[in-house]
């Protein structure tokens, strides 16, 4: 299986990352995500900050891959996350996975998706024109993760 | 022992305290160093009070983990990205 990772400030592109995961032999299905920047509170966001644990973050996001892996039959696993500063619709992460077929791809995306939510190192902090404050975690998360440990 | 702790997002800032080497006698569990440390004063209660997570080198943990010479530790909130 190919599993690419990055952490990266520069934004990226769907169309190239789906071509990319598309050359991979013996796939039938592409499931792919991409979450953005969306205004949660108010309509005075004016963007965030995302900040990680380099070092840590590119690890979990590996693990998580070769976890999808060992559950179920993929050929490619593409994780792409960006930190820094980043404006309300900017995309923040894509999840693309390629796979035999589509069950186990759009399973594995979902599952990638709800541990990426919950094991890997990133933190979001929103900038509204009055204030700045850290995201909180959120318990719909945890549930969702919660369904995969069984 | 020589230790590495690092501290992320909200915690940091209430710490005021990115990282620091620190040379810990403690008993070697996660569970041990929080209270050491929580003894630094108001701010660094959060370590044992609140939902703080923990990682031995780049790898989160449970309380009952042991650290040795060398390790980086790291402690921050709950994580928010995705």
């Amino acid at each position: 299986m190919t599993v690419f990772v990055a952490v990266q400030t520069d934004d990226f592109c769907q169309a190239s990352e789906y071509d990319e995961l598309r050359r991979n032999a013996g796939c039938g299905a592409i499931v792919t995500f991409c979450g953005l920047v969306r205004d949660l509170q108010s309509t005075t966001l004016s963007g965030m900050t995302l900040e990680h644990y380099p070092g840590m973050t590119e690890k979990a996001l590996k693990d998580i891959a070769y976890k999808a892996k060992s559950r179920w039959e993929l050929g490619a696993v593409h994780i792409i996350h960006r930190v820094g500063y980043l404006k309300p619709n900017a995309q923040i992460v894509f999840v693309g996975v390629a796979s035999a077929h589509r069950a186990a791809a759009f399973s594995a995306c979902e599952f990638i998706m709800d541990y990426l939510k919950n094991q890997a190192p990133f933190w979001k902090k929103e900038h509204t024109t009055e204030a700045e404050y850290w995201v909180a975690s959120k318990d719909s998360d945890k549930v969702a993760l919660a369904r995969w440990e069984h | 022992m020589q230790i590495n702790i690092r501290f992320f997002a909200l915690l940091r800032e209430q710490l005021g305290c990115e990282h620091i080497e620190f040379d810990y006698q403690g008993e070697r569990t996660i569970a041990a160093l929080r209270h050491t440390l929580a003894a630094h004063g108001d701010a660094w209660l959060a370590l044992i009070n609140g939902n703080t997570l923990a990682a031995i080198n780049h790898t989160l943990c449970q309380d009952h983990a042991i650290i040795s010479e060398g390790d980086e530790v790291a402690f921050f909130p709950p994580v928010t990205g995705g």
